[in-house]
């Protein structure tokens, strides 16, 4: 909401400077969001009339001018303006003037000595742009100070309202604000009956009542539509933000400023017999004043005639029945419209106008008649005509229920005591009733607050109007207590820095994708799309963590990146019951940073499985699967306790070309759940005894799996072996086509004896029988 | 051994002085390039046949007052041959060895071999740096859907259908009617359902808000706080977030002040401003040359909320906060443009290395 200081200070005016009253307001809860001077600074300006304005002798598109500033002889100034003429009244900075940017001196121009300039707006900063001098009204008293006379010395306030505090969508309300907070007194608009002239009415008939409870109309006859609105009235509206239109248009809309009560004028002769307030009927339209037709909903509020809706209640008027310059007779509504009935609608239908912002959140039913009969007045002073009766159509208007407010709750609740009388007073001065009895104040709200209906609502006014800075920031007094630490749990930040120290870059991206992306990555991805989503690279939800990681790759690649290794924990979403968090990885280009110690290779999958397997602290149990995202040869399915927890692998090469990326990138995602869980350790006693190695060559198919070979062999080792790892895999030369030698290392020890030969025979004949009968692996000659 | 040797032996030793055995052996030991020859230099004077060795065995030949001259200065030649040996060794031990070193020498201003170390995120970093510091006070870390229901986002936080609060929140909607999470408030409402008061949560996660332009992204991460006990006050609330500020920028004297808002779910409710970090309140462009920076909404769960999860209103009082991670990341590291958190340029986050 923006106004002028000087409206504002017209109706309550606190001794401190612009600077102070909006400290004020804001630590009041009024937040001021902008001070914006009226005019940008300038002096020595004044109202000037050109007597005469003649040809240059010397040039010509200058004129000399014989300029009347209010003193005992004209002053002489040339001026290049074109539209420059006897008899226009306009602003003339004197010799001396500092206008933004310039400084104005008796001056020499072509051989004439000039005494001043005449200004157009944009020489005097009001507006950016202008094509010849300022013109003022007939009426503009020469030779008066320019600034003064336009009253711009004054300063347009923004306030960022909050929702509840619809009271102070007016200038009366904040005025009462303000007087409430300072302690200034305040000035309402005095405002009297205007007296009936005509006895014409139009019918009114409220037949949504719990939506419209009060509806008050007033015909006003024999208008001048077109006469002009005054220079006070246009300059506040202007000020305010609102565009002068038409007196009819501007009185209404200057009753909604000073007293927050939306009002609306409909040309009578645009009307078809009486009012009635309903609610919509399913199909009807209406052509509404920004000339937008709309379709409107059965819960929509609507003032209709006996043609159908003339007007969306509470919102906009409709187009037909709208005051024109030729009105002569109008229909003058001010109602009092639930919130409740008027919430939503405008936003639905795209709109957001003065009076359903005000409507949304309540307007003073309680003041709806002075609205009325000051809307009246000031169209009669500008307008002429006569006024009808007001017809008045009242229902069950909200109540305002007394409320307890108990002292000793106060003080809880804002963790200091304050002086009651105190407290009571400053409700007092917003308005309430305030009762006081021994332990609570009793308190009625007034009808322009919609935001007071519980105790808590009160204590809030209570502790603003004490002031938020009075309150003391103590550190809380609590039970010592420690937070439990589950040392079996692995916590994010903890999975996080594993990653950074495996020379991971953490990356955090838009849970919202490319569903063209998704379904490339995984053909069976059913991504759930967003209703409304801002661009259509963001309008589903991701099903993988791979998306984001490849766009990040291909942004930095751009950049010149050439190797990357990224990470990002964050959660997938198939629905709302199911929002896994993964853990997702991508390395990219060489596996080692370039460096002189080690030679350059490609990160491969070997690379990133070691990655893995750093990070569980085991080796991973990894299977051969099919992802539609990953190289069918190089990729696997990650296995933990029996259950398939994620994948690993290298970018399928179609995909590579897909995304336009010079080389493959290796890609892992895991449910993140799995590393939140780990064993307690459980000391075990270290045996005394040697060890014993075996290393075991077996020969064996190349297609079967290192791992087939490694679980077959583990499966029937005894209880004295310590470990069976793969030490080589070796293809080639002595080792016949197709098949692969794997190098195996077994150790052995026990702990309660040292090992003897026959043990270890017997250990190695079962490992090697086990192998040639689970995966026709023989040893190696 | 014969006679007839010992005789010829004694003819040669006879014939040399001791004192000329032991410089031609210092001239040999000095001579000598290396541990091997020095080796064969003490066999040729000490060893079994040495040429001393040798003049010792003749002594036994000599008359017995002889013998004893003799024997004394063939021991003291023996000995001053023995100590040109071991320094000869020890300088050609250490000549060797200062050799072997020279060779291993390497450059050690040359950088260190293997993987590189990657780093977290800078909203990561700023969210551990927030936990840290409300854990040390007693909060526990909940967390909470993405995907949210109208009821927990809105309803339950006191936001009716229509409520003009709505229309703040800018919420994105999934076509099954579903939506993103607008706060991380929800959390709050979930973890009342199924703990019992007192209760010192936060809840960090991420949010959305269809909005994007120079100063909003659509998702961006916010730390909700949450504490009910039976006696929490608006005071309290000051003094834990004016302590965090403080904490979080390290500065003692950073000032703070909280001004009266409006949210559906607390009241009173609070806008928490600090003194502009960037400028020190002078006024500056990230402060709109006001001073003061808006860094928190918080305030006193309003008992509708509390109703919601059948907490008594009347035994417990409690007051929330949240606070927008970014926000707090980019005045800490100084950071202008809100869109580079989600570009993911390695070239910026590993500034935070």
């Amino acid at each position: 909401m923006q106004f002028p200081e000087s409206w504002l200070r017209n109706l309550v005016n606190p001794a401190l400077d612009t600077a102070q009253l909006a400290h004020v307001v804001t630590m009041a809860g009024l937040e001021v969001e902008a001070l914006t001077p009226a005019a940008p600074p300038f002096n020595n300006v004044v109202v000037a009339e050109i007597l005469s304005a003649d040809k240059h002798p010397d040039a010509d598109r200058l004129r000399v001018c014989q300029v009347d500033v209010g003193e005992a002889s004209p002053v002489t100034i040339v001026c290049g303006a074109p539209n420059a003429a006897a008899g226009l009244k306009v602003p003339c900075a004197r010799p001396g003037a500092i206008l933004p940017g310039i400084e104005i001196k008796v001056a020499k121009v072509r051989g004439v000595e000039s005494f001043g300039m005449l200004c157009s707006t944009k020489e005097l900063g009001l507006e950016g742009a202008a094509d010849g001098l300022m013109v003022l009204p007939a009426d503009a008293p020469v030779g008066e100070d320019f600034r003064g006379w336009l009253n711009l010395d004054d300063t347009l306030i923004t306030l960022k309202l909050t929702p509840n505090r619809a009271d102070c969508l007016s200038m009366q309300g904040l005025a009462r604000e303000v007087g409430a907070i300072t302690g200034a007194d305040v000035r309402l608009p005095q405002i009297q009956a205007v007296d009936t002239r005509i006895q014409y009415t139009v019918p009114i008939q409220v037949s949504a009542s719990e939506a419209c409870p009060l509806y008050l109309g007033r015909v006003v006859r024999g208008i001048d539509a077109q006469a002009p609105t005054p220079r006070w009235m246009a300059e506040r509206l202007e000020r305010s933000g609102i565009r002068p239109l038409l007196a009819p248009v501007d009185v209404t809309n200057y009753v909604l400023l000073e007293l927050g009560q939306p009002m609306h004028a409909f040309a009578l002769s645009r009307l078809n017999g009486g009012i009635e307030v309903r609610m919509a009927r399913a199909g009807e339209t209406l052509a509404l004043l920004n000339g937008q037709t709309t379709e409107l909903a059965p819960d929509m509020l609507v003032i209709a005639d006996a043609s159908g809706p003339v007007a969306l209640a509470g919102i906009m008027g409709g187009l037909p029945t709208s005051v024109e310059k030729f009105t002569v007779d109008v229909f003058l509504e001010a109602a009092f419209f639930a919130p409740t009935a008027i919430a939503g609608r405008a936003r639905r239908l795209g709109l957001s106008t003065d009076s359903s912002h005000r409507f949304e959140r309540g307007v003073d039913f309680g003041a709806t008649r002075r609205a009325m009969e000051r809307a009246t007045e000031l169209l009669i002073d500008i307008c002429g005509g006569q006024a009808g009766p007001i017809t008045e159509a009242v229902a069950k208007l909200p109540e305002r229920q007394p409320i307890t407010l108990r002292l000793a709750r106060l003080k809880r609740v804002a963790g200091i005591e304050m002086d009651a009388d105190q407290v009571a007073r400053g409700l007092a001065a917003l308005g309430a009733h305030v009762e006081r009895q021994e332990d609570c104040l009793v308190v009625t709200p007034p009808s322009f607050r919609f935001d007071l209906a519980i105790e808590e609502d009160l204590i809030e006014e209570a502790v603003r109007l004490f002031g938020y800075d009075n309150i003391p920031a103590q550190p809380p007094a609590a039970p010592s207590r420690m937070l439990p630490q589950d040392e079996t749990v692995l916590g994010d930040d903890a999975l996080r820095q594993m990653l950074v120290d495996l020379d991971y870059q953490e990356v955090i991206t838009y849970s919202f994708v490319d569903p063209a992306w998704e379904t490339a990555l995984d053909a069976d991805a059913r991504p759930l799309p967003l209703a409304n989503p801002i661009a259509s690279q963001l309008s589903a939800m991701r099903t993988t963590l791979w998306g984001g990681l490849i766009e990040t790759l291909r942004h930095n690649l751009n950049r010149q990146q050439e190797r990357v290794r990224i990470f990002e924990l964050g959660r997938v979403y198939t629905s709302q019951a199911t929002q896994p968090m993964k853990l997702g990885g991508l390395a990219y280009g060489d596996g080692l940073p370039e460096q002189w110690g080690a030679s350059s290779r490609r990160v491969d999958f070997f690379d990133l499985k070691g990655d893995l397997e750093r990070l569980f602290g085991h080796p991973l149990d990894t299977r051969r699967g099919t992802h539609s995202a990953l190289h069918p040869g190089q990729s696997a399915e990650i296995w933990i306790d029996g259950r398939a927890v994620g994948w690993i692998g290298a970018l399928h090469p179609r995909l590579v070309q897909a995304f336009d990326l010079p080389a493959v990138p290796m890609l892992f995602e895991l449910d993140s759940q799995v590393f939140s869980r780990r064993d307690l350790p459980r000391h075990a006693s270290l045996s005394r005894f040697p060890l014993v190695r075996r290393d075991l060559a077996f020969v064996l198919d190349a297609h079967t799996p290192a791992g087939e070979l490694l679980t077959a062999l583990r499966e029937v080792a005894p209880g004295s072996v310590q470990s069976i790892e793969v030490f080589d895999d070796y293809r080639g030369k002595g080792v016949a086509e197709n098949q692969k030698s794997l190098a195996i290392r077994v150790v052995m020890q026990d702990t309660e004896r040292t090992l003897t030969d026959q043990d270890v025979e017997d250990a190695v004949q079962k490992l090697v029988s086990a192998a040639l009968r689970q995966c026709n692996a023989a040893l190696r000659a | 051994m014969s006679f007839v040797d010992k005789f010829e032996i004694f003819q040669i030793t006879a014939m040399r002085n001791p004192n000329e055995i032991v410089a031609d052996a210092l001239n040999a030991i000095h001579a000598s390039p290396d541990l091997p020859n020095l080796e064969q230099v003490k066999a040729a004077y000490l060893g079994k046949s040495g040429q001393l060795t040798e003049l010792l065995k003749s002594l036994g030949a000599m008359p017995a007052e002889e013998r004893k001259t003799a024997g004394a200065r063939i021991n003291e030649a023996k000995q001053a041959v023995e100590a040109a040996l071991k320094d000869r060794r020890e300088a050609l031990q250490q000549a060797e060895l200062d050799r072997q070193l020279a060779a291993e020498t390497l450059d050690v201003t040359l950088p260190g071999r293997g993987l590189a170390r990657g780093g977290l995120h800078p909203v990561s970093r700023t969210l551990a740096r927030i936990q840290a510091l409300f854990r040390s006070i007693g909060f526990e870390v909940a967390t909470g859907p993405e995907i949210e229901t109208d009821f927990y986002n809105f309803t339950a936080l006191n936001i009716p259908e229509d409520h003009p609060a709505r229309a703040m929140h800018d919420t994105f909607y999934l076509q099954s009617g579903e939506l993103l999470r607008t706060h991380t408030s929800p959390v709050q409402v979930r973890y009342m359902q199924t703990h019992q008061p007192p209760l010192r949560i936060i809840a960090p996660g991420r949010v959305y808000r269809c909005d994007s332009d120079v100063t909003h992204t659509p998702m961006f991460h916010q730390v909700e706080g949450l504490w009910v006990d039976e006696s929490v006050s608006f005071a309290d609330l000051k003094g834990v977030l004016a302590d965090f500020m403080r904490n979080f920028f390290e500065r003692d004297d950073l000032p703070v002040r909280f001004r009266p808002s409006f949210f559906p779910f607390t009241e009173p409710s609070a806008e928490m401003d600090i003194g502009c970090v960037m400028c020190g309140g002078e006024g500056c462009r990230v402060c709109s040359h006001t001073g003061w920076l808006e860094v928190l909404g918080c305030g006193m769960v309003h008992p509708n909320v509390f109703r919601h999860v059948d907490i008594d209103t009347e035994r417990f009082v409690g007051f929330a906060f949240g606070l927008g991670v970014e926000r707090l990341a980019m005045l800490r590291y100084g950071v202008d443009d809100l869109r580079l958190f989600f570009e993911n340029d390695l070239r910026f986050l590993k500034q935070f290395n």
